[in-house]
């Protein structure tokens, strides 16, 4: 969930400006009144920092526009103010009162809702019932249906739904539709600031006409909206204001007519790091993996390309870009719609990830604990999991010492630090947990190896053991690809990186012609027009 | 190796317990501690005890089998009348008998887990269709087929025990074995720990989960002979319930519900300390319905015991 552990010490921005000017005549109605919402000094942590020091306000009735690549902090301000989690230290202030709500209940109750990317949509209650899920009107524990039903009557028509039937099961509507009635329960509260983050991910157009409509609307009516999007164009139609994170910093804010897109982008990328270490003898090996226009279940939309044995090949891209798919369906865990993949040239049918293997990918998955390791067992059982069966004679009589001595191996290869090879991976520390995962894939010898997020949630002295990992794997001559959501990451260890916007692949660099600015702007480029981003 | 150290220290604390429930009966009845009683525990036990094994193994994969009793009464009544009306010989019948339950487990297994329904769903189905069957197959009679089935469940001459009670220790240690020094038993645990990180350490998890409840069904066919060996006849009302104290068995012995963890060793202690518990209720005179509370009690004091000790366990390692 948070992008941790950036090299915050080097991304230090250089130029903290603040442009507070009064705003243009570009937007609808603004109180001038004191902020609807300050905060000042706003720091929070987990093992690294996340927000430094962050200042922001919001006015009644505006629309402040939050932009920052992945783990910039945007989410964790947003989750604050909820109640979700807590900050370390600063000030909150709500309508001039300090505003430290424990709770997403508490956040409410003073007017600030939240609707968030993922749909928490119950498709088996009605769309009247998810509005007021917990909050319906009831005597002696019966729901009162008739209120309930004018209540949901008024609470649509607010987002121009008046036509949809509020008895209805919301599961039967779009997701598009979804998304709405999510935003009319956050509007039937008494909502004083509304946090939309990336409203318009599944929204098709007309949708999004509707909803910037509500907004509108909402703004004359004094409510303040604190808008995430990715999306530039829905940022420059809507905002009064834009404000730059990154790296948990407050970069800068804008009045909205006074900066371009490019100048965000440049913002949001932040100075470049000093040139990298000594670039490795050049990726010419042959092509290990080949992608052919690979399509899959919506967030990969078209995806060409090579893997070279000898190479670390980075997968750069927004949350949400599609590269986790990428992966997963080249992997086989989720299935292809179209397209082809081929292993050392011949085409090959990855119908699951048992066939995958067998053709020589292996995948070390972006949740550890989901689809990765096996918590309750020990690191032997874990580390040979891939491999057991190379342990064990024709009737699957398992040789215990070949079994144990792989496993010790590997182990002392990736550097495990357990008590003993019988110790849970439960109780192991996320760095080790993570050694374990990669030696599993170690152990099973594939040529062509997929890393989803290999340093998430891992200490610094841990990523430091990977990258070497990852480097020597390029030197036994195994084709690597990595996704990473920290750029410096990928900009550190990769030989050629693409980056990938909204399913499709926008750009590619090789080492050293790549800049933060370049690489951002293609993450974003399909958030422009199509094809202005790119290159 | 430290997990050995760890399983014989858990081997050791079920014996103690059976013991110690061993001792108390002998206190209350002087008649209890005799040769006798546990011949007449360990000719009662093997359909129970094979059951058990091939429930453990299910368990651990995180699923569950009702229909096991069912089972048991449809093998039953096929051998029957496999015997009786087809005068077929003892052996034919006892292939026959172990194909149907090997066929009845696998058909569980393939819907549960190719069509993705919860195991407890089919094998209720199960449950139904197997001892309709039987009462179809038998005409709802009891079959008397009389001396040549009844060796196997007899005491062997000079050692009062029966060739079925050695079956089913070679079941249990078989059992054992494949649990813990094959790689189907290693799959089985990885399954019943987190499937979906199975199947992207490029193992397909369906053929073990079928085949272990083919192996259960193969085992309830195995306890339908002993069942009706030891009775000399043909029941369909066999085996009615014995699911549940097969389950109850297993999780006495420490095997998760959830799957991932058991042993089949144990499954077996917790069958001692079921039968024995019986056995000894019986003896100090205490009536039927008294002595289903008291083993009702037992199984979740059981159950609530190690879960105490496993906390225990972890609390330790962790500090």
């Amino acid at each position: 969930m948070f992008e941790s552990g950036k090299n915050r010490a080097r991304l230090r921005p250089g130029s903290r400006s603040f442009t507070n000017k009064r705003l243009s005549g570009h937007a609808p109605i603004i109180n001038d009144s004191a902020p609807l919402l300050q905060v000042a000094g706003l720091q929070k942590s987990y093992n690294t920092p996340v927000l430094v020091d962050f200042n922001f306000d919001l006015r009644a009735g505006e629309v402040h526009a939050l932009v920052g690549s992945n783990g910039a902090g945007k989410s964790t301000f947003v989750r604050i103010l909820c109640g979700l989690t807590a900050g370390d230290g600063g000030e909150l202030s709500l309508c001039g009162h300090d505003f430290h709500p424990k709770s997403r209940r508490e956040a409410e109750r003073s007017g600030v809702v939240m609707v968030v990317q993922e749909l928490n949509v119950i498709a088996t209650l009605t769309i009247a019932e998810n509005l007021f899920l917990n909050r319906l009107p009831r005597r002696c524990g019966f729901v009162r249906a008739a209120e309930l039903r004018v209540k949901a009557v008024q609470a649509l028509a607010r987002v121009g739904l008046a036509e949809l039937d509020p008895t209805r099961l919301a599961g039967q509507l779009g997701v598009g539709y979804q998304q709405l009635v999510e935003i009319a329960g956050a509007l039937a509260r008494d909502c004083r600031l509304l946090i939309l983050d990336e409203p318009t991910a599944a929204l098709t157009d007309p949708e999004i006409e509707r909803l910037f409509e509500n907004i509108r609307r909402l703004q004359t009516e004094g409510v303040g909206i604190i808008y995430i999007s990715h999306r530039m164009d829905e940022i420059h139609r809507l905002a009064n204001r834009i404000t730059v994170m990154r790296d948990g910093w407050h970069i800068a804010t804008h009045e909205a007519g006074d900066v371009t897109p490019a100048e965000l982008i440049r913002e949001m990328a932040g100075h470049d790091l000093p040139e990298r270490r000594n670039v490795r003898v050049p990726a010419g090996g042959e092509v290990a993996l080949s992608v052919r226009h690979l399509r899959a279940g919506g967030r990969v939309r078209d995806v060409s390309f090579q893997a070279r044995r000898g190479e670390i090949l980075g997968l750069a891209g927004l949350v949400g870009s599609g590269r986790t798919e990428t992966l997963r369906a080249i992997f086989g865990a989720d299935s292809m719609d179209g397209g082809e993949i081929l292993v050392e040239g011949s085409a090959v049918v990855i119908r699951s990830p048992a066939d995958a293997v067998r053709a020589g990918i292996g995948l070390a998955p972006e949740d550890r604990k989901q689809d990765g390791l096996l918590m309750t067992q020990s690191i032997r059982v874990n580390i040979t999991l891939a491999t057991v069966r190379q342990h064990a004679g024709k009737c699957g009589w398992l040789d215990g010492r070949a079994e144990a001595r792989t496993a010790e191996k590997f182990s002392q290869r990736l550097q495990v630090h357990g008590a003993s090879l019988e110790q849970a991976v439960g109780e192991l520390s996320g760095g080790n947990q993570q050694k374990v995962v990669l030696a599993r894939w170690l152990a099973r010898d594939c040529g062509i190896l997929l890393f989803d997020e290999p340093t998430r949630g891992v200490d610094v002295a841990t990523k430091d053991t990977i990258y070497q990992l990852l480097r020597d794997l390029a030197e036994a001559r195994k084709a690597v690809v990595v996704v990473s959501s920290e750029l410096t990451e990928l900009m550190l260890i990769c030989d050629r990186l693409l980056v990938m916007s909204m399913g499709r692949i926008t750009a590619e660099f090789l080492a050293g012609e790549w800049t933060q600015e370049k690489i951002t702007r293609a993450a974003f480029g399909g958030h422009f027009e199509q094809g202005e981003g790119a290159g | 190796m430290k997990s050995q150290s760890s399983k014989t220290t858990e081997y050791t604390a079920m014996l103690v317990i059976w013991l110690g429930l061993v001792l108390l009966f002998g206190m209350l009845s002087h008649n209890f501690l005799s040769a006798r009683t546990f011949a007449a525990l360990a000719n009662r036990i093997p359909a129970l005890v094979v059951v058990a094994a091939g429930m453990t193994l299910v368990l651990i994969i995180g699923g569950i089998d009702l229909s096991a009793g069912s089972v048991v009464g449809l093998c039953g009544s096929v051998l029957g009348v496999a015997m009786t009306d087809y005068h077929l010989s003892f052996w034919a019948g006892t292939m026959i008998c172990l194909g149907i339950g090997l066929a009845a487990g696998a058909l569980n297994g393939a819907i549960s887990v190719c069509l993705g329904i919860p195991s407890f769903i089919v094998t209720l189905g199960m449950l139904e269709v197997a001892r309709g069957l039987a009462y179809l197959t038998t005409h709802s009679q009891t079959k008397y087929i009389g001396g040549e089935v009844e060796g196997l469940s007899g005491p062997i001459h000079g050692l009062g025990v029966s060739p079925a009670f050695f079956i089913s220790i070679l079941v249990i240690v078989a059992g054992q074995m494949a649990l813990t020094r094959t790689v189907f038993g290693r799959y089985l645990i990885a399954i019943g720990t987190n499937e979906s990180a199975v199947r992207m350490a490029g193992i397909n998890p369906k053929p073990p989960k079928i085949a272990v409840f083919a192996l259960l069904g193969f085992l309830s066919g195995l306890a339908g002979v002993f069942y009706t060996s030891r009775l000399g006849s043909s029941d369909p009302n066999a085996g009615a319930g014995l699911e549940l104290s097969a389950i109850a068995a297993v999780v006495i012995g420490g095997t998760s519900l959830m799957g991932g963890r058991g042993s089949v060793v144990n499954t077996f202690f917790g069958v001692l300390i079921i039968a024995t518990l019986e056995a000894g209720l019986a003896q100090v005179g205490a009536t039927e319905p008294a002595k289903r509370v008291v083993t009702g009690g037992v199984i979740v004091a059981a159950v609530i015991l190690d879960a105490w000790r496993r906390d225990l366990q972890s609390v330790n390692r962790s500090s």
